[in-house]
């Protein structure tokens, strides 16, 4: 039996896999997102000198 | 029967049966709630005097209405026996049998966590405990608990759905002063009259489900003679609003306006009787509550144009 082959399973719940992929796609974006602004932020900064100092 | 057989006959049942998709979880959220909360979340964040990042405001914004989102779900979950009585509700994804309510429970619990903890990583941990709150207060204060025990549930339930404002200005400024509780003020008064109005004409549903919704409880006239009271009052604190620093002359305007029209409204309804409602399948009730809409929608537009003006010389009083 191939790997490959897909259950009937899948077809029907393609939808909703899809939808949760995307999902999570969208919140490592997020995540992404919010660290480089964090990082990038002024807050940051100043917590790394303090500890620096 | 064999063991086969009933294999057999239990994937055929299941493969007959609905499978929820992505837009049934989805619905569990009630989107229509969810949009208001972000429009007036919105206004609450960009209203304070503090400058957000944009894309902090943006994940803020989201967290504010996926923590909405969760607590509609959980509101689905415990209402699951109301919903499928009432003919508004009953097509929503449980009482249609598309999710099962442990499903929803769940969804709604970890929605909640990730919201809150989300929110608190964004922005600040006041705003994320604030959120934590509203989420507490809908299900449990409001739902679970006053819901099906007094006439006064939309009062209660108006306060949990005008948090957001709230929510969004602490997640700008880590602090709170009066007016994102002015921003409260308005959702909270408007929310009765919105939905008293709505009781008015779908009034066979919550009779059905047995709510103690003021209509069932304390009659038909009580509830015109609230909705009057409850509009009058909140006429004030809109227009009172244009003198802080939020409101302006923009906001001076709106209120003004739209606060005549809702009191001709409010008074129109608390003059009618049954007869007159019935004979024009409640034309008066039904054009309040279409314009109390456009009233809460306005005034919160009205209050983001301020703020947006500002910066251009040309919001507020100064």
């Amino acid at each position: 039996m191939s790997l490959r082959k897909s259950h009937e399973l899948h077809q029907r719940r393609f939808g909703r896999n899809l939808g949760v992929g995307l999902t999570l796609a969208a919140f490592i974006v997020i995540i992404f997102g919010l660290t480089i602004v964090k990082v990038s932020g002024s807050d940051f900064g100043m917590s790394t000198e303090e500890v620096q100092n | 029967m064999t063991d086969a057989s009933i294999n057999a006959s239990t994937l055929a049942a299941q493969s007959r049966a609905y499978e929820a998709g992505f837009g049934d979880y989805f619905a569990l959220l009630k989107p229509r709630v969810m949009s208001l909360v972000v429009f007036t979340a919105l206004v609450g964040l960009l209203a304070a005097p503090v400058p957000v990042h944009p894309f902090v405001g943006f994940c803020a914004i989201l967290f504010i209405a996926i923590g909405g989102g969760a607590s509609g779900a959980l509101n689905m979950w415990w209402d699951a026996d109301i919903d499928k009585v009432m003919k508004r509700t009953k097509g929503r994804p449980i009482p249609s049998g598309k999710v099962e309510p442990g499903e929803a429970m769940a969804l709604g619990l970890a929605l909640s966590g990730l919201s809150v903890i989300m929110l608190g990583l964004a922005t600040n941990w006041f705003a994320g405990a604030f959120l934590a709150f509203t989420i507490f207060f809908y299900v449990v204060i409001y739902t679970m608990w006053l819901k099906r025990l007094t006439p006064q549930n939309i009062v209660i339930g108006g306060a949990a759905g005008a948090f957001p404002p709230v929510i969004g200005w602490v997640a700008a400024t880590g602090s709170m002063t009066l007016e994102p509780w002015l921003m409260f003020a308005l959702t909270f008064m408007w929310t009765p009259p919105h939905f008293w109005a709505l009781a008015l004409f779908m009034r066979s549903d919550y009779d059905d489900a047995g709510v103690p919704m003021l209509t069932v409880t304390h009659g038909r006239r009580a509830t015109r003679t609230h909705i009057l009271v409850y509009t009058a009052l909140l006429a004030v604190l809109a227009v009172g609003t244009a003198f802080s620093g939020i409101g302006g002359p923009i906001y001076l305007t709106v209120a003004v306006i739209l606060n005549a029209l809702f009191l001709r409204g409010a008074w129109a309804i608390a003059r009618r009787t049954e007869d007159d409602a019935e004979a024009d399948n409640f034309q008066v009730e039904r054009s309040f509550f279409k314009l109390s809409l456009l009233y809460l929608f306005l005034h919160f537009g009205a209050i983001l144009a301020e703020a947006l003006l500002k910066p251009y010389g040309f919001g507020g009083w100064s």
